[in-house]
């Protein structure tokens, strides 16, 4: 059979999907952020939330989300998503009220924001796109940025003695009681793509049954800031990555 | 035994010629056009063996610009 004769919407199995918006987005190429925002796209869809959900958009690559998935949106002050998603969720309960955030955004700049919501239980689902890095404004480094890793500040390789220790701040938020999902998931094979959405769909599921805080960490790549193709910082993500951050269920009441 | 068989459309303009999808299709169905080039001058995606494919998805579950569409067909 030839390919024309097999494509024909009857037989189709995958489409893109239909909240994603027909705007080119401004990532590299290769760049998680697009995968996580197409998981987002399709999971709004397939629950029937498209009318009820409300992103948080962050300062850092993501900053343009709301260009890119057509639901509504508040852009947030860099570090600001989760006060901001408080404020969006107690106001209208009835809604899905998530954030997306960096490293930078949720582990450095808004790290008070993030334990604190976390901290109350806000009944808000926390997507969490940990690249090691400030992708955004260079490849800087961030406070998870792991030692001996190579950024635009750190060149000979970040420093316990120089630079501190890298943040997990996902198991922080795990011990807090106000978190009822914490989970780390990633992106970089087609079998942890359905595990990630899966994910998500359940942190999104909490905060509809308002179960309090749920955090998906998405361990990423920034295949820019790290000086590499995006196949490379795939099989860099996996090997080194998944060592500080390791994948799976922290929390999950 | 009942054969799959698959097929899948690039969108070749959004696409960013990242390899990703090259990387996870199982089956060598797809490369990246080594000398074509878009509007935006990436070496876009395509069927170079369009023989294999199975339909499997995995291309299009690691696009990070969803631009591929999977058909699939049962064959008896
Ligand atoms: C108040 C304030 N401080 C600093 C900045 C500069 N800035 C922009 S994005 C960013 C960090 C982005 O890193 P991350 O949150 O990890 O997002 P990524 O780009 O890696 O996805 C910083 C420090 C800013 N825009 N506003
Ligand atoms: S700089 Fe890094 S995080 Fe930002 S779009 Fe490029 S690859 Fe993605
Ligand atoms: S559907 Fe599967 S077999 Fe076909 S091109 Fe995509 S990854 Fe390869
Ligand atoms: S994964 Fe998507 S953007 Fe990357 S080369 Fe394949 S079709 Fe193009
Ligand atoms: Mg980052």
């Amino acid at each position: 059979m030839k390919p024309e004769e097999i494509i024909d919407p009857a037989n189709r199995v995958y489409a893109r999907p239909r909240l994603l918006t027909e705007v080119n987005t401004h990532y590299c190429p290769g760049c998680s952020h697009g995968v996580v925002h197409r998981i987002i796209a399709e999971l709004l869809d397939e629950m029937g939330l498209e009318d009820r959900a409300v992103g948080v958009a962050p300062v850092g690559c993501a900053v343009f989300a709301y260009n890119y998935i057509d639901v509504d949106w508040v852009e947030a002050a860099h570090g600001r998503a989760p006060a901001v998603a408080t404020a969006l969720s107690r106001l209208s309960p009835e809604n899905l009220v998530f954030t997306y955030q960096g490293d930078g955004d949720l582990a450095a700049i808004g790290t008070a924001e993030t334990i604190h919501a976390a901290n109350r239980g806000e009944n808000i689902a926390i997507i969490f796109i940990n690249n090691a890095i400030y992708g955004m404004t260079g490849g800087q480094m961030a406070p998870t940025t792991l030692i001996g890793q190579r950024t635009a500040t750190t060149p000979y390789g970040r420093r316990v003695d120089l630079n501190g220790h890298p943040l997990n701040i996902t198991n922080l938020l795990a011990q807090l009681p106000g978190t009822c999902y914490v989970t780390r998931q990633s992106v970089h094979t087609a079998p942890a793509v359905r595990k990630a959405k899966n994910a998500i769909k359940k942190a999104f599921e909490n905060a509809m049954a308002k179960k309090g805080t749920s955090v998906v960490e998405i361990v990423s790549t920034c295949n820019s800031g790290w000086k590499m193709t995006p196949a490379q910082a795939n099989e860099w993500m996996a090997t080194h990555m998944t060592e500080h951050y390791p994948l799976g269920d922290l929390k999950n009441e | 035994m009942a054969k799959i068989k698959g097929a899948v459309t690039v969108n070749k303009e959004r696409c960013k010629g990242c390899n990703l999808c090259v990387v996870a299709c199982p089956t060598d169905t797809l490369s990246l056009q080594p000398l074509e080039v878009n509007d935006r001058g990436y070496h876009f995606a395509y069927m170079s063996n369009p023989d294999a494919c199975i339909g499997c998805c995995s291309c299009a579950l690691v696009c990070p610009d969803a631009c591929i569409e999977v058909y699939r067909v049962k064959l008896d």
